[in-house]
């Protein structure tokens, strides 16, 4: 990966890129890379020895007895737990999980645009305290907005917004979907902003003056050049949902279940068959992984682009 | 400029409001549609995962499909915490299942508990002993319908070896007592393999025998007063309950049958006294149920895998009583209702109801058993789960939970502790303060 903006280099930059290439560095980056990797590596063998060689002997000793088997992928994916396979869990989890990262992102967006661009007062105050809601915890989020939801929004003994359906663990993904978007808010509004805020005032200003207004700057040069950042948060919120349980045991029911809770009955009611989670991690992490190399383009550009700004 | 921004906001507000609406309507089967031909929807939730779960969920498939309600069940292994959450959000299933009596109570009393309708009250009352129907009962209303039981107190031994010994099935503890010296005379060793190693959980095996002893010696008023607290460790009938125990772990001339010495009690992991009782190296041994699975990896003296049957290389009977009738420690699922509604109502009377009870215990390859007096015992093929269930269906049997689970945890854990304290050498009364001083903290 090459640094992108090569034309404002430094002399700092052709420094940090002389210790970075030399050979020590090259020997320490493997060496890390190696150790880091070992773990997965090892789970990826205990996922195709048999289940008895798992339960008794470590990973590395395959090397000395290779035997290989597709026995754990079988039984993971033949997994029935609450009336779903693990198939349909990776369903579920999809279903969750884009509008979960969709919703926050198309909000957050607009609501960063606004306070970044649009003069009104209070705005800094507004910014302010919307970030810093990121200090609650998701934890204490659970039992209201449960109540919410069956309940609705009642005023003054008048019913303003309808609660879902009493029967709460049939009503479907909505409740996940707006779980995860309201946690997401404060964080997404704070990158935005702060990527939004570094366009140069004179490309907005010569975008007003050739007669654009904010939702044609919004659309055709804002969002453009925070691309970046929307890729890495993303990523991010992607990855967030996707590994979730606990909003996901909270608020769905059995058949709305993601592969996470799948992932957690898959051991067995007394953990007896845990040996079966090496190849269960591996089928969940798939779809992560595709997300992650097809935007991975951005995710380092999104990284970098806050470090090599003047 | 301003008229924009309007615009904009405008189309943003209704585009949420759209999403929101849009996914509040779509997914969601109206549970109280009761629309001809459409099937009516009942939730329940509970503690069973996978295979479990899908065996639950097996027992009451045939008759919703039949009576034209779907079942929708959802396994939970965090449900202990999870219904708490749920209860105070008001987010509830129709029905919920618990695992232990003592966390339904608390919830029953939060008042979001339905009490039974008049016709499962009748079912239950006619299926279920008075010692079961206790455990659902708050404030002298009915809510719960016991769904199925658990045994603990077997005495592992092998048929094979009784008569070759010329010794029976002893009825009273005091013959048990007997038959193991006479065992230890045959055998010119020791009688009695124990293990209580079980991880974070050591020492629950033991706890559990000195539960069955107390129950047995002292009846249920006792025990439960003990598991309230209002019978402390340091009384007599607890300290009874070791003394009469401590006299086959402590003694080095009748334990431990196969391992070594009364130490090697606490090395040795529950399961694994399966491997001695098998190949005849130790006569008798105390554990649930559960441990019939163990014999499957086990191998005889022969090098054969056992047979379990009463006729067979290993066998079980329960503890005898040490007093008066049958006692038997174990424990069971509690099914409540959190709504009320003709549908609701039909599945809890199914639930409690004889018919029900036959699908379970003849779920395959699952291994329930049952407490419902209107059980045809007949039916259940394994006969060690046909003689449990025949023992908790049977009315003079006395019936209590664990003592440990139903206790607060600091002192099921401090119990567990002393426990292996005890077999390691420290003095009984030691022991028993220690236990006792745990209550402080409850």
């Amino acid at each position: 990966m090459t640094l992108m903006p090569v034309s404002r280099s430094t002399r700092r930059v052709h420094h940090t890129h002389r210790t970075l290439s030399s050979p020590w560095a090259t020997v320490g980056a493997l060496v890390i890379a190696v150790v880091w990797t070992v773990p997965t590596l090892g789970l990826f063998i205990s996922s195709i020895r048999p289940a008895s060689q798992i339960t008794t002997s470590g990973w590395w000793t395959f090397f000395a007895h290779p035997q290989t088997t597709m026995d754990n992928y079988s039984a993971t994916m033949d997994f029935v737990s609450s009336g779903i396979t693990v198939t349909q869990a990776l369903v579920n989890s999809l279903t969750i999980t884009i509008p979960a990262t969709v919703l926050p992102i198309t909000l957050a967006l607009m609501v960063a645009y606004a306070l970044a661009w649009i003069d009104f007062r209070g705005r800094h105050v507004l910014f302010v305290a919307i970030f810093s809601l990121q200090i609650v915890p998701l934890q204490m989020l659970l039992v209201p907005l449960l109540k919410l939801y069956s309940g609705g929004v009642v005023i003054a003994g008048t019913q303003i917004i309808p609660g879902f359906p009493a029967n709460s663990l049939g009503s479907g993904f909505a409740q996940v979907w707006i779980t995860h978007a309201m946690s997401a808010l404060p964080l997404a509004t704070f990158m935005f902003h702060n990527a939004l805020a570094t366009i140069p005032v004179d490309i907005m200003e010569a975008a007003q003056i050739d007669g654009a207004g904010h939702g044609q700057i919004f659309r055709r040069l804002a969002m453009p050049l925070v691309l970046p950042t929307i890729a890495s948060y993303a990523i991010f919120q992607f990855l967030w949902v996707w590994n979730d349980l606990l909003v996901a045991t909270i608020f769905t029911s059995g058949r709305n279940a993601p592969v996470t809770k799948i992932l957690a009955d898959l051991s067995g009611v007394y953990g007896q068959q845990w040996y079966l989670l090496t190849a269960g991690t591996f089928v969940a992490i798939v779809v992560p992984l595709i997300v992650f190399f097809a935007l991975q383009r951005f995710f380092v550009r999104g990284l970098l682009a806050g470090s090599t700004k003047g | 400029m301003a008229k924009r921004i309007l615009t904009y906001g405008l189309v943003a507000v209704v585009s949420a409001t759209m999403v929101l609406a849009g996914c509040s309507s779509t997914p969601s089967p109206s549970p109280s549609s009761e629309a001809p031909g459409a099937k009516t929807i009942v939730t329940i939730y509970g503690t069973p995962t996978g295979n479990e779960g899908s065996q639950w969920e097996a027992s009451w498939q045939a008759w919703a499909a039949a009576n034209n309600i779907d079942i929708q069940y959802t396994g939970d292994r965090d449900f202990t915490t999870n219904i708490s959450t749920k209860i105070q959000g008001n987010s509830l299933p129709d029905i919920a299942v618990f695992p232990q009596p003592g966390l339904m109570k608390s919830v029953i009393q939060t008042g979001k508990v339905q009490p039974l309708d008049p016709t499962t009250l009748a079912t239950v009352q006619q299926d279920f002993s008075a010692d079961w129907q206790a455990y659902g009962t708050v404030d002298g209303n009915q809510y719960a319908v016991p769904l199925d039981a658990s045994a603990k107190g077997y005495i592992w031994y092998s048929p094979s070896e009784f008569e070759q010994w010329g010794v029976e099935v002893p009825k009273t503890w005091d013959d048990l007592m007997t038959l193991t010296d006479t065992i230890q005379e045959k055998v010119n060793g020791p009688v009695w393999c124990a293990g209580f190693n079980s991880g974070d959980s050591s020492g629950w095996p033991g706890t559990d025998q000195i539960a069955e002893y107390l129950l047995s010696a002292s009846g249920g008023d006792v025990y439960d007063q003990w598991v309230s607290g209002d019978v402390k460790f340091t009384d007599q009938p607890v300290a009874d309950a070791f003394s009469a125990l401590g006299k086959i772990w402590l003694d080095p001339k009748y334990v431990n049958a196969g391992f070594g010495g009364v130490e090697t009690i606490n090395s040795t992991a529950f399961g694994d006294v399966a491997t001695p009782l098998a190949n005849g190296q130790c006569a008798l041994t105390n554990q649930a149920t559960f441990l019939e699975a163990s014999f499957a990896d086990a191998k005889t003296a022969a090098g054969t895998t056992p047979k379990v049957a009463p006729d067979g290389d290993i066998w079980a009977f329960m503890m005898p009583p040490v007093a008066g009738t049958q006692s038997v420690v174990g424990g069971g699922d509690f099914a409540v209702a959190f709504t009320s509604s003709p549908a609701v109502e039909k599945v809890m009377n199914y639930l409690a109801s004889g018919d029900y009870a036959n699908s379970l215990i003849t779920v395959s390859g699952a291994t329930f058993i049952t407490a419902n007096k209107g059980v045809e015992v007949s039916k259940e093929a394994d006969p060690l789960l046909a003689q449990a269930i025949q023992t908790l269906t049977d009315t003079n049997t006395t019936f209590r939970f664990g003592a440990g689970d139903t206790m607060p945890s600091v002192v099921q854990q401090a119990w567990w502790k002393g426990t292996v304290d005890w077999i390691n050498g420290a003095s009984q009364s030691t022991v028993l303060n220690q236990i006792q001083a745990s209550w402080a903290d409850a």
